[in-house]
C-alpha cells in the first residue's frame, strides 16, 4: 500500500523563546515490509538539521536555535511510503541492542499487583510466547475501552488499567508492562495508522512490539486487536512514550503551545479534489 | 555488638599498643581532658567558620549541620599504604575496562562470567552508550572505594563508589584543620600530605578533554545547586581548582558544542567534572522533568565536542550486585588475582543465596543493590525481631535487589568525647583518579567515623562523622 | 564570570548595604523620639523611615495602623518585608553561598558570620517581644558593623577584577538610591526657608538626616556654619567630598563601569548612562535645582538610577 503523510507541528512560546534545541523522530526507516519512497523535514527557521540514530536505532534529527526570541516555529515532515503484508513480522529493522533490553523496567509501562494478575489470567494456557501475545492483545483490548478525548490522561499503564480507558499509547503501555512481565521483550512503537476505508479515521498512533523465538520482533496493537498490516506505518520505537516520541523539545522554561496537523493518506483515496 | 571484640588500630587499654601510634598514645594518655575538650570546641568553630555545612535530606530544621569532626587522627603506614595503592590501581583499571567492555562487545556476558541480566536489565546500564567509547575509554575519573579492616593483616574493599563519590572536601579540611589544632602532634610524625590534590585532580581532567590543545581547556564543575547536601563540597573544589562552579542553567547547547553563559556571552565548555546524576544531566535524553541539567548535553556528549567525567553510564558498576563480581574482572581482564579481597558476599538473586540470608538475618547486614549513603539497609545483630520480619517480606518480594554481607567487626580507633577517650568502628574512602596518562591517588582518603557507641554505620547523614587520616612514613611494616 | 555569579554579587552587595541603611534610618528615628511631641507627631517620623525604606505602602497594606512597635518590627525582623534587616542579610548569606568560588576567605567570613549572629538574635527575640531599646540598639550596631565588616573586607581583600567592580556598582547603586530616598521624604525640611534656625523643631529633623548618613560632623567640616536645611541638600548631592552623596556614587559608579569596560574590552549602554549621570551632577546647581523642584529632581534621579539597574542586568546578562 502507498501511503502519503504530512505532519505540522507548530509551537508558539509564551514568552518568545531565547533558546531552543528539539530531538525530532519523524523520519521512518526503511525495512522488509516498510520502504520510503520519499520524505522529508522542513523547518521554517534557519538552523541546521543534524541527523544521528539514537539507541533504539531511531533516526534523529536535532537542531538548535540561540539568539533572537521565537515566538512561533513550525516543523513539516512529508513523505510516501511503501507498505507490504508481512502478517505483523517486522525484519530487516535497525537493531542496536539485545532484545532482552526491551525486559527493562520504563516508568510509564512499570507493572504493578493489577497487572500482573491481568496478565497472568489473559495468557493462562497459552501454547508459546506468541500465542500468550495474542491473548494478551485480545484480553486488553476487550477490558480497556478506547477513549482518546478525556481531559485527566492518565500518564502510565498502571493508571489507564484501573481507569479500564485510554488513549491508543496507554493500550500499547499496558500491552508492554504485561508482556515484560512474562519475560517477552517488548517496545512502544509510535507511527501512523492509514484509515481502512475511504473517510476512516486516520492519523498519528502508537501500538507496540513483542519478540518471539522464531520470528523475532512483532507487531501488536491491542488498540485495533490486529497485528500491525498495510495500513500501518513504522517511524520510531522506545521503552516507552518517553523515548518514541516525535520529538523532544526544550525552551528553557518557557511555555510551549504545540498544535499538530496529521494527515495520512492512501495514493489511491483522494479525500478532497 | 556482643563477644567479637574488635581489632583496634590503637590497641586496647591493658593491650600492647602498636609501634604506629605509640605518640598518639602517649599524647592522648598525656593530655588533660579540659585541653582536649578545647580542642574538640576549637574544631568545630572552625568547621562553622569554613562554612562546611551540609543538608539532609528530608530534614527541614537540619538545613544546615555540621559533619562531626573527630580531633583524634587514623594513622596508616606507608608499608600499609603501599598495598593499598596497588589493590586500588588495579580494581579501577578493572572497573575501567570492565565499562569499556560491557557497552562495547559484551565479552563478559558471551563468556557468562555475569548473569546477562545483571547488566541488561540494570536501570544504570544506559542505552545511549551502547556501541560507544568513552573518550581514552576512561569511564571513572574520580572512584572512591570504601576500605575496612578487621585485623593488622588485610583491608578488603566494602564498596565501590563509582559514579559521583563525594568526601573528598572533608579530607582537605580535616588536614587542614589538624594541622591548626595539633602542630606539635602533627609535627612529631612524617605524614604525607594530601594538598595537592586539586592539582592532581586538574591534571586529570584536563587530559582527558576533547581537543589537542588541552593545556586550553575550559573545565567547569556541575553542581545541583545550594540546596543539594554536598554542595559545600562543590565549591570548594571548584575554588582550588580555579575553575566555574556551573548549575545546569548556566549551560547551553548549539550545534552540539557546550557553552557556558558570561557575563561577555558564550563561553565554549570542554571538560565537565558532574557532580549531577545522569538521570538529571539532559531532560531531552533522561528524566523530561529535571531542570538540573542541559538540554542537548548528551548530543554534545556523544558527538564527542565535550568530555565528562565520570562518564555516563558508571552506575552499572557500582552496584553491590556486580560489586560481589569484581574479584571476577579482575581475573577476566587483566588475568591477575585480586590484590584487594572483597568482603564475602551472598547474591539474593540465587535461590541458594536467598535461602542463606532468610535463615541467618539476625547475624548478616543486608544491602539493596541501588541503594546509597545507608539507607535501605538492615544490620541484623542490631534489628529487633519486627524489623527483621519487615525486611525479610521486603527481600522476599525482589530477592535481586538484595545481598547480605557478614557483619564485620570493622576495626576501632581512638576517639575524643567529653566522656573521655573511647574506639569507635572506622572505614575509610581514598579517592581514585585515572587520567588519559596515569592513576593518581593521593595518600589516605576520608576516615569515616560512627560516633555511636558500638554502631556500626558511618555514614554522614546518618550521624557518623570523620577524621584526619595520616599516611606515617616513619614505619615499617607492623604487621 | 558566569552572568549568574555577577548577578549574585550585584545582589549581594545592595542587600549588605541596604541593610546598613535601613538600621540608620531606624537609629536616626529613634533619636527623635527623644524629643517631646504629640503622638500624630511621633507616627509621623515613622511614616518617614518606613517611606524612607520604601515600604511604607506594603505596610499599611498588612497592619493597617501604624505605631513605633510595629514599624521598628517591621523593618528589623518580619520576613514579610522583603527589605528588612534580616531578609536582607538573609538574601546576601544566600547569593554569598552561591558565588563562593568569587569570594575571597575574608569575605565569605564577614557575610558567614553576620548570618550566624543574625541567627542569634532571631532565636534570643522571639523570647521576648517587644525588643527593648537596649537591645534594639545592640542589634542596629551589629548591623551596622556587619556591614562596615563587608564592605571594608571587599575594598581590601579582593582583587580588583570584574567580582570587585560588580560588587563596588551593588554598594553604590544602592547607596545612591538610599540617599536620594532619604532627601525626597525629608525634601520639604531642606527647602530654604527665612525661619531662623535654633527656634524650630524642624532643627532635630535636618540632624538626623545627617545622622542617617554619618554626615553629621561632615556638614560642619565643609560648611563651617550652622546647619542649613539647603546647604544638607547641597551637601548629599553636589558635595565630592561627601562619601554619600550622589555625585560621589556616581563618580564611583562611573570608575567601576569604566574598568570593567577596559577588562572586557567592550563597552556598551550601561557605561554610557553612567557617564550621562555622572556628567548631569557635576553640572548641576543646587539654585537650578530648587528652581525646577528638588522633589522633581529626586525623583527623576531615583528612576534614573533604578534604570541603570536595569541596564546592567541587561548589559550582564543576569538571568
Amino acid at each position: 500500500m502507498r501511503i502519503r503523510i504530512s505532519h505540522e507541528i507548530t509551537h508558539r512560546f509564551e514568552p518568545p523563546a531565547r533558546m531552543l534545541i528539539q530531538n525530532l523522530r519523524l523520519t521512518p526507516h526503511g525495512f522488509d515490509s516498510q520502504y520510503v519512497l520519499s520524505w522529508r523535514i522542513e523547518l521554517d527557521m534557519d538552523s541546521a538539521l543534524k541527523q544521528s540514530e539514537d539507541a533504539h536505532g531511531n533516526l534523529v534529527t536535532t537542531f538548535s536555535h540561540h539568539g533572537a526570541p521565537v515566538e512561533r516555529l513550525a516543523v513539516r515532515a512529508a513523505g510516501e511510503i511503501e507498505t507490504s503484508d508481512s502478517a505483523g513480522v517486522v525484519r530487516g529493522t535497525v537493531e542496536r541492542m539485545p532484545a532482552e533490553m526491551y525486559l527493562r523496567e520504563s516508568p510509564l509501562a512499570h507493572i504493578n499487583g493489577a497487572l500482573r494478575a491481568f496478565t497472568i489470567d489473559s495468557t493462562a494456557g497459552a501454547e508459546d510466547p506468541l500465542d500468550a501475545m495474542h491473548r494478551l492483545m485480545s484480553e486488553v483490548h476487550r477490558v480497556m475501552s478506547f477513549d482518546p478525548y478525556q481531559t485527566d490522561d492518565p500518564d502510565s499503564a498502571a493508571e489507564a488499567f484501573a481507569l479500564r480507558r485510554g488513549r491508543a499509547r496507554d493500550f500499547a503501555h499496558i500491552f508492554i508492562a504485561c508482556a515484560r512481565f512474562r519475560d517477552v521483550p517488548a517496545r512502544f512503537v509510535n507511527g501512523y495508522r492509514a484509515a481502512e476505508e475511504a473517510g476512516g479515521e486516520a492519523g498519528a498512533h502508537c501500538w507496540a512490539e513483542a519478540h518471539v523465538p522464531t520470528l523475532g520482533w512483532v507487531a501488536f496493537d491491542p488498540t485495533t486487536c490486529i497485528c500491525a498490516d498495510t495500513h500501518y506505518v513504522r517511524v520510531a520505537v522506545g521503552f516507552d512514550a518517553r523515548d518514541g516520541s516525535f520529538f523532544r523539545a526544550a525552551n528553557g522554561m518557557g511555555g510551549d503551545a504545540v498544535e499538530s496537523v496529521i494527515r495520512v493518506d492512501q495514493a489511491g483515496y483522494q479525500t478532497q479534489a | 555488638m556482643a563477644g567479637v571484640q574488635a581489632f583496634d588500630e590503637m590497641g586496647r587499654t591493658g593491650e600492647r599498643t602498636r609501634a604506629l601510634y605509640g605518640k598518639v598514645a602517649h599524647w592522648l594518655k598525656e593530655t588533660p581532658p579540659e585541653l582536649l575538650a578545647s580542642r574538640r570546641a576549637q574544631a568545630e568553630y572552625m568547621f562553622r567558620r569554613i562554612g562546611i555545612t551540609f543538608g539532609v535530606y528530608g530534614d527541614k530544621d537540619a538545613a544546615e549541620r555540621l559533619i562531626p569532626f573527630d580531633i583524634v587522627p587514623r594513622l596508616i603506614s606507608r608499608a600499609e599504604w603501599r598495598k593499598l595503592e596497588a589493590g586500588l590501581t588495579q580494581r579501577v583499571r578493572a572497573l575501567n575496562l570492565f565499562l569499556t567492555d560491557v557497552y562495547g562487545d559484551r565479552k563478559i556476558l558471551k563468556e557468562s562470567i555475569i548473569p546477562a541480566e545483571l547488566i541488561l536489565r540494570n536501570p544504570f546500564y544506559r542505552p545511549e552508550m551502547i556501541g560507544r567509547r568513552a573518550p581514552h575509554d576512561i569511564w571513572v575519573h574520580i572512584a572512591g572505594i570504601d576500605i575496612v579492616r578487621v585485623d593488622d593483616e588485610e583491608f578488603y574493599v566494602l564498596e565501590d563508589n563509582a559514579r559521583t563519590p563525594s568526601g573528598v572536601s572533608y579530607m582537605l579540611e580535616n588536614r587542614e584543620v589538624t594541622m591548626r589544632l595539633l602542630p606539635d602532634l602533627f609535627a612529631r610524625h612524617k605524614v604525607a600530605p594530601v594538598d595537592d590534590y586539586p592539582d592532581e585532580l586538574l591534571a586529570c581532567l584536563r587530559s582527558v578533554a576533547p581537543r589537542h590543545d588541552r593545556g586550553e581547556a575550559t573545565i567547569v564543575i556541575l553542581t545541583p545547586g545550594l540546596y543539594n547536601s554536598a554542595y559545600y563540597e562543590h565549591s570548594f573544589l571548584a575554588d582550588k581548582l580555579g575553575v566555574e562552579l556551573v548549575e545546569g542553567r548556566d549551560l547551553f547547547v548549539e550545534d552540539d558544542q557546550v557553552f557556558m553563559r558570561t557575563t561577555l556571552g558564550p563561553r565554549r565548555v570542554d571538560v565537565i567534572y558532574r557532580r549531577v546524576d545522569d538521570e538529571f544531566l539532559d531532560p531531552m535524553v533522561f528524566n523530561p522533568e529535571s531542570v538540573l541539567g542541559v538540554p542537548g548535553l548528551i548530543g554534545a556528549y556523544l558527538a564527542g565536542n565535550v568530555t565528562i567525567a565520570n562518564a555516563i553510564g558508571t552506575g552499572v558498576a557500582d552496584d553491590k550486585a556486580i560489586y560481589s563480581y569484581v574479584p571476577d574482572l579482575i581475573r577476566f581482564y587483566l588475568s591477575e588475582e585480586p590484590l584487594l579481597k572483597n568482603v564475602p558476599t551472598t547474591r539474593c538473586r540465587e535461590p541458594d543465596g536467598l535461602k542463606y540470608v532468610l535463615e541467618r538475618l539476625d547475624e548478616l547486614v543486608v544491602k539493596e543493590v541501588n541503594g546509597s549513603g545507608g539507607y535501605g539497609m538492615l544490620v541484623g545483630p542490631h534489628a529487633s525481631a519486627a524489623q527483621r520480619e519487615q525486611f525479610a517480606a521486603k527481600i522476599k518480594a525482589d530477592p535481586a535487589n538484595y545481598i547480605a554481607q557478614p557483619t564485620l567487626a570493622l576495626s576501632t580507633c581512638p576517639s575524643s568525647f567529653e566522656a573521655g577517650v573511647a574506639p569507635r568502628h572506622v572505614d575509610l574512602r581514598p579517592f581514585i583518579l585515572s587520567g588519559a596518562d596515569a592513576v593518581r591517588i593521593v595518600p589516605g582518603g576520608l576516615t569515616r567515623v560512627a560516633l555511636k557507641e558500638g554502631s556500626l554505620v558511618v555514614n554522614s547523614s546518618q550521624g557518623g562523622g570523620t577524621k584526619d587520616t595520616w599516611v606515617v612514613d616513619d614505619f615499617e611494616d607492623e604487621a | 564570570m558566569l552572568a549568574r555569579t555577577a548577578d549574585n554579587l550585584f545582589w549581594l552587595a545592595r542587600s549588605m548595604e541596604r541593610a546598613d541603611y535601613i538600621a540608620r534610618t531606624i537609629e536616626a528615628t529613634l533619636r527623635l523620639e527623644y524629643l517631646p511631641k504629640t503622638e500624630g507627631e511621633k507616627t509621623g517620623e515613622w511614616e518617614g523611615a518606613l517611606n524612607a525604606a520604601g515600604a511604607y505602602d506594603s505596610y499599611i497594606a498588612e497592619h493597617g495602623e501604624l505605631d513605633e512597635e510595629g514599624a521598628v518590627e517591621y523593618l528589623t525582623f518580619d520576613r514579610t518585608n522583603p527589605s528588612s534587616i534580616c531578609n536582607c542579610l538573609e538574601n546576601a548569606r544566600t547569593a554569598g553561598r552561591a558565588v563562593r568560588t568569587a569570594l575571597t576567605a575574608e569575605t565569605w567570613t564577614a557575610i558567614n558570620d553576620a548570618w550566624l549572629e543574625l541567627k542569634r538574635f532571631e532565636a534570643s527575640h522571639r523570647f521576648s517581644r517587644p525588643m527593648d531599646r537596649v537591645a534594639l540598639t545592640r542589634f542596629l550596631d551589629y548591623v551596622k558593623k556587619a556591614s562596615l565588616d563587608f564592605d571594608g573586607s571587599c575594598y581590601r581583600t579582593m582583587l580588583r577584577n570584574d567580582a570587585y567592580w560588580f560588587n563596588r556598582l551593588g554598594v553604590f547603586i544602592e547607596r545612591a538610591d538610599n540617599t536620594a530616598r532619604l532627601l525626597d521624604v525629608k525634601y520639604h525640611l531642606l527647602l530654604p526657608s527665612t525661619e531662623s534656625v535654633g527656634g524650630s523643631l524642624d532643627y532635630f529633623q535636618w540632624v538626623a538626616v545627617l545622622r542617617a548618613v554619618s554626615a553629621a560632623t561632615a556638614y560642619h567640616w565643609v560648611y563651617r556654619d550652622r546647619v542649613k536645611p539647603w546647604l544638607i541638600a547641597d551637601l548629599l548631592i553636589l558635595k565630592r567630598a561627601m562619601p554619600r552623596s550622589l555625585i560621589s556614587c556616581y563618580e564611583t559608579i562611573d570608575r567601576s563601569l569604566d574598568s570593567l569596560a577596559r577588562d572586557d574590552g567592550r563597552s556598551g549602554i550601561a557605561q554610557r548612562q553612567a557617564r550621562a549621570m555622572h556628567a548631569k551632577l557635576e553640572r548641576a546647581s543646587m539654585t537650578q535645582i530648587f528652581q525646577g523642584g528638588l522633589h522633581e529632581f529626586i525623583t527623576a534621579f531615583i528612576e534614573d538610577n533604578a534604570r541603570l539597574s536595569s541596564t546592567i542586568s541587561e548589559q550582564y546578562l543576569f538571568t
